[in-house]
Parts: C-alpha cells; structure tokens; sequence
C-alpha cells in the first residue's frame, strides 16, 4: 500500500476525468475546426470545458485559451507578451528568483536575445516583497511574470498589490498559477493579473493540457504559429480528450474546493507539527502562510534528500526534494538558494504536498517511520574495515 | 535477501541483476550517475557505435543510465540514479590526475571499486537495509568453513577482472556478489539474449569510463594545465636526447610519441616527475626481476610469512608470471620474479596470486 505526497508533482486522474477523456476520445473525435457534424460535435466538448475552466478562475470563457500544459502558458505569455510590446520600445522584464524553470528559462532565453530582465530576490519567508517588484520596475518594463504560489514550498504571493504596481507602470502582470488553480479560490478581476496560467494534471485531469487566460484587450504574439485554432490564438488540432479532461477536473475542483481545502490543510498541518516534534534537527523552510493548504517543505540536518527519498520510497512513501523537473542534480533548489537558506539546509530538504488521496491514518504513519529512518541514514557509517 | 546491484546500463550488470531476481531476491538495481548532465544528454563523453549500428553512451553515461533502466524495468525491479559525481571526481578523477602528473600510470578502476563501489554505494546498499551490493564482475567470492573470504579470479579467463578488486577487504568481502563470477561472456550474452535484455549485444566498455577516446594525456591537460609541464627526455648515461610536454604523456615501457631519432627503438625506462625528466633505453632494459608496491592488501586475509611462491600479475592484461612475495612492513611488499618482467610500472596494481586467488596486492612504487 503506497501512500502518495507528491501531488504538487503531479496528481491522479480523477475518475471522472478518465471517465471523459476515453468517452471523448473513443467517441468524439472529430476535428474541432471542421464544418460538418464531426466538428461540431467536437467544438460543443471545447465550449463546455472552456466554460468549466473560465468558472474556476472567475473569467470569460472568450478570454481562455488551451494549450499544451503549464510550460506552454508560460512560454506563450511571456514570450507573446514581450515579442507584441518589443516594437513599443518596452525590453525590460521582471520576475522573481522563485519562479519556476518555466518561468526562469523562458526569462533567460529573451535575454540572450537582448531582453533586460530583472530577478526580485526574496527573503527566508519565501514570499517577494511588493515593494521590491516595485522598486524594479521601470518605464521600459513590458512584463512582470510572478506565481501566484511557490510549488516547493507553497508560499503564496501578493499579486494584487504587485498588479497594481505594474499597472501604474503600463506594465502587464503574468501569473502561473499551475500550483494554485484547483486548490484555492482565483478570481482573476480581483487578482488584478493580465494572464494567468494553469495546468490540469495539477488538479486531478490529464498531462499534457492546461490553459493560458488573457485578460481581453491584452495582445500577445501567439506561440505556436499555424491555423487559427483558439481564435488564431494558439494553431494547432485540439486535444479535444484531454481539454475534456480539464474541464472536467476544473469542475470538480471548484466544487470540492470549500471542503477539500481545510480537510488538506489539516492533515498538513498535523504531517509538519509531527515531523517537527519527532525528527531532531528539522526545520520548515518559508512562512507558514499565507500558503497553499498542502504544501510542506522541511528541511532535516545531517541527511541527503535523495537518500531520504529513496529510503521513504522503499517504505512505499513517495515525496520529493528540490522540485520533480529538477531531480537528477544534487545541486540545491533554486528557491531554497533563493531564500538564502544556508547550504547545508537547502542539500537535506523533503517537500510533503498532500492531495485527495491523503487520510489521517497514512499522516500517522509517515510521522511514525520517518524519525527511524532518518535516525537510520545519521547513524550509517562506511562500511567497516577489517 | 535484498541484494543491491550496481548497474552500468552494460551487459555484464544487467545480466548479474537478472540472475539475483531469478534466484529469488529482493533486487534493487541502482546506478551511479558519475558525471554532469549536459543538455544533449550526452555527458560531454562520445557514442561508441556497435557492430549493429545503434549507438551507445561510453560507462554510465546518460545513455547507459538510459539503458539501465529500460533493464530493470524489464526484469522488473525497482532503479534508483544515486548521484556521486563529486565523490568520483574526489576519489577516482582527481587521483589519476595526480597520478599522471606525477609520472606515474594509474588504474582508476581499482580505486573506483575499493573507494566508490564498495564504500560509498555499499553503504549506500546497507542503507536499503540491503544484505550485499553485487556488481557484474567477472570475479568469485568463496567462504571457507572459518568463515574467511577468498576472492578468485573470474571462470572466463579472457574477462577475468579480480585484479581490480584486489584492495577488498574482508568486510566488504562479506558484503559483496559477484553472480555472473563464474560465468564466461558467451554465457552472459546469452543469458542476455535468453531474457530479451535489449543490451545483449552492447560492447563493452574497454576504456576508462571518463576517458572514452583513450587519450589520457589530453584529459591529464584539460583538468590540471598548471602542473603540466615540459622538460628533457635523457639516456640511462644521462644524455639529453630530447624534450618533451610533459611527464605525463609517458608511460613506462612506452615506445612511441618519443620524437627521438637512434639506430635502436627506445622505450621509456622511467619518469622523474620532481626534475621533469623521462629516461629511454633499449628494450632489454626494460626488463626488471624485482618491484617494491605499498598501500598492500592482503585479500587473502593474512600476509605470508617470510617469502611465498605466487604467480603475480603487474598489469590487467599481463599473464600473471612466477615470482615470490614477502610483506616489508604492515604496508609494503616486495617480489621478485624468477624471469624479468617487461615494463614494470609505477603507479600500476600488482596482484599476487596462488593459483586463481588473489592472496594481496598493492601499489607498484
């Protein structure tokens, strides 16, 4: 019996959501463009998901746009954002050092096309300071990309002060909101962001499909360049199963949402107060709140991640360190560097993010093993020489 | 029992962690990642091409770790990637650096195995709560009656590896498996092939794994180009007879790459590497009947007593030839063989043994 706390990772396909995408993909596959029946049918899944997508984040269902993930929103804002304002004169792009690679590559491939681009550090609290966007900003800034939360450690960040920095500017606010949509209520007016990304497998619908809202009235470049899917917005044939999928998954979560967010968070908060009362040398890493109610990031003294991780996982606990899309190095978390954690604390960090999946009973459990086995892996010496 | 396997992504590995899981173990695969990722995924390290025309990575690279994978997942065991590149670069690339720039020739692979492979990853496997870390081997471990290990040499004479292993203790003895010790390679690849293993017909990797091309001297410059540095090539009478780049292009008993020009072919006789200088001399010269070798293991478990006849092996592919061996002191050996031996060098491994097993071994001073 395997007890998964990897959900900021990626989280299980709803049944619904699998109910639907097969449903769709065995018996509505049309091409969404074409004229005829075939298309239609495949057009009306479109509206119905892009309707389910816009109520969770309080938009248009006009102003959403389909893409290929989480990756792709980002890419496409940032990079249509900055290739539509570049003629303005506008080259300047802030962001914070906490973003995701997403975010962070797509930031350095513009500047080695000769793009400004300045990176608001943060404190321990994990959380950037609006004032500190502020300060970066200039009248040359075209874009300011920051999350809505931290997916390591959960943080949530102040967009809306942050929106109307940039806007006092005439610059636009992007958010990735991948760590966000689907756990806590987004209002996108009241966030005061010009585009918002998300993704599905982050709130039980299928890999490989998310979404981009644009505020209307906001230009972007498009990214993927073709046919005039996604009302020339973004070209490509629709993956119309998995868009069924997301909206699927984006229903649901708004409806469980209410009861689903304070049962997480204190099972969460039961997980972080064990493991710090039962494991010597632990420490959370970023403020309490305002966070996301499923995270936990725990720094343990005098342990490597990856021997923890491999240890919980042959315990049949699934966590992870750093972030999934990083794993492989035994450098730090950018975001633990960030923060300015001492290194030693950024080498033996574990992230806990819970999800529906996740009762009472497998917390109690985990809080019991993980005190032996890190007593275990301190202990561990070189084997014996005769 | 749960064993750990160490696999390379090779045949050898693969078919050693499939024989574990037939016979009813608990088989963990892991592999070490050795060196930094680059984004072609390739390690910086160049594709050998098989006979076949697919193309492989060199030892532990991405593509072998590739490979590894794609084996347990056939055979149906968990594999973990254990990151150890600054552990590698600590106790195997930088040693041989140092090695070579201090003229001497070194055997990574020896140390890889006594200060990597059965350090760190066993304690890494004991960590699994892991009862042995087992590799592919072509060696044997036998347990006598007194509860001692002996190390052997590997059945297929042709692969046989145990001189690399020769700094094991009877610690890590006790911890280790060598399944496929007594098997031959034919044997292995049809294992291989027998389990639809995709690595059946993989080379093997002959090279030292972070130097795929061979050329030892270019590595040597590129990770220390401030303790290269160039001086004289002299006769045994002391006569400068040429210059050189650097004393760790050079290898005892080395023939080529000399630039001098003589009636007879020269082969280096020894390196100075405080003056900079290389020695050459003709090829009887070359011959030497006796060596001293320090940091000794006794594999066997116990150091002879005055002189003991063995047959010793002073390099991988070197028949082992009849000499004797005492210990000098807790830590040094001496053996003298009964014909002279051809390019006895400093920096290399020499193993003792009686009939196939490894009684000790040490560093060729």
């Amino acid at each position: 019996m395997r007890i998964y706390l990897d959900h900021n990772a990626t989280t299980p396909p709803d049944a619904a959501v699998v109910e639907v995408t097969t449903r769709v993909a065995r018996d509505v596959w049309g091409n969404a463009s074409s004229v005829h029946h075939f298309g239609q049918q495949a057009k009306a899944v479109l509206d119905e998901a892009r309707g389910q997508v816009a109520e969770l984040i309080g938009a248009e269902a006009a102003a959403v746009v389909f893409t290929a993930g989480g990756t792709e929103s980002d890419n496409a804002a940032i990079r249509g954002a900055a290739e539509a304002l570049e003629a303005s004169g506008r080259r300047h792009l802030v962001t914070t050092a906490i973003e995701h690679e997403a975010v962070l590559n797509t930031c350095k491939a513009l500047a080695r096309r000769g793009w400004r681009i300045s990176v608001v550090p943060v404190d321990t609290s994990g959380i950037v300071s609006a004032d500190a966007v502020g300060a970066a900003l200039t009248d040359e800034t075209a874009l300011v990309s920051v999350m809505h939360a931290n997916n390591e450690i959960g943080t949530v960040q102040p967009l809306a002060a942050i929106a109307e920095l940039a806007h006092a500017r005439g610059a636009l606010l992007h958010t990735d909101a991948v760590q966000t949509a689907g756990k806590i209520p987004i209002d996108v007016t009241r966030l005061g962001v010009d585009l918002l990304s998300l993704s599905a497998h982050k709130f039980y619908g299928p890999k490989g499909v998310g979404a981009l809202w644009v505020r209307r009235g906001v230009r972007l470049a498009p990214f993927m360049t073709g046919g005039r899917q996604e009302r020339g917005r973004r070209a490509g044939t629709e993956n119309v199963a998995g868009i069924a999928g997301l909206g699927v998954a984006a229903a649901r979560a708004r409806q469980a949402m209410a009861a689903e967010a304070p049962r997480v968070a204190a099972l969460r908060d039961r997980l972080e107060a064990g493991v710090l009362a039962t494991v010597s040398g632990a420490e959370r890493n970023g403020a309490a709140a305002p966070r996301v109610p499923n995270t936990t990031n725990i720094s343990i003294e005098r342990i490597e991640s990856e021997s923890l991780l491999i240890g919980l996982d042959l315990e049949g606990i699934a966590v992870s360190s750093g972030s999934a899309c990083s794993s492989g190095t035994l450098e730090p978390s950018h975001v633990l560097k960030a923060m300015g954690l001492p290194h030693a604390r950024t080498l033996g960090s574990i992230r806990f993010s819970l999800g529906a999946s996740n009762s009472a009973a497998e917390i109690e459990h985990v809080i019991a093993v993980l005190p032996k086995l890190v007593d275990k892996l301190r202990n561990l010496t070189l084997a014996p020489r005769a | 029992m749960r064993i750990v396997v160490a696999m390379s992504g090779g045949v050898d590995s693969s078919v050693a962690a499939a024989l574990l899981a037939e016979q009813g173990h608990e088989v963990i695969g892991v592999s070490m990642q050795l060196y930094p990722s680059m984004p072609d995924g390739r390690s910086g390290q160049g594709p050998a091409a098989s006979a076949t025309g697919r193309e492989y990575g060199t030892c532990c690279t991405l593509d072998d770790l590739h490979d590894a994978r794609r084996v347990a997942a056939a055979i149906g065991i968990p594999h973990y990637i254990l990151n150890f590149e600054s552990r590698f670069d600590e106790t195997v690339v930088s040693n041989f650096v140092r090695e070579y720039v201090a003229g001497r020739t070194p055997i990574p692979c020896s140390h890889c195995n006594s200060e990597l492979k059965f350090a760190a990853l066993l304690d890494r496997a004991l960590g699994m709560d892991a009862g042995a870390l087992a590799t592919g081997h072509y060696a044997r471990i036998v347990r006598d009656e007194r509860g001692r290990f002996h190390l052997l040499r590997g059945r297929d004479a042709a692969k046989d590896q145990s001189y690399f292993l020769f700094s094991l203790t009877q610690a890590q003895m006790a911890q280790a498996r060598f399944p496929i010790g007594d098997l031959d390679k034919d044997t292995v690849r049809s294992h291989a092939r027998r389990l639809g293993l995709r690595v059946a017909d993989k080379p093997d990797s002959q090279e030292i794994c972070f130097v795929p091309d061979g050329d030892y001297a270019a590595f040597v410059e590129r990770e220390a180009p401030a303790l290269t540095r160039a001086g004289v090539i002299v006769g045994q009478d002391g006569r400068v007879l040429g210059t050189h780049e650097g004393v760790h292009r050079f290898t005892v008993g080395q023939r080529k790459g000399l630039r001098l020009s003589s009636s007879e072919p020269l082969y280096v006789l020894g390196i100075d590497a405080a003056t900079a200088r290389v020695t050459v001399g003709t090829r009887n010269a070359l011959g030497r009947t006796t060596l001293s070798a320090a940091s000794v293991n006794w594999t066997s478990g116990q150091a002879p007593v005055g002189w003991q006849s063995v047959t010793a092996q002073i390099r991988h592919r070197h028949a082992a030839a009849p000499a004797r061996v005492r210990a000098l002191d807790a830590s040094r050996m001496e053996v003298a063989f009964d014909e002279p031996q051809t390019a006895i060098t400093p920096g290399q491994a020499v193993v003792v043994y009686a009939a196939d097993e490894v009684l000790g071994g040490g560093w060729i001073e």
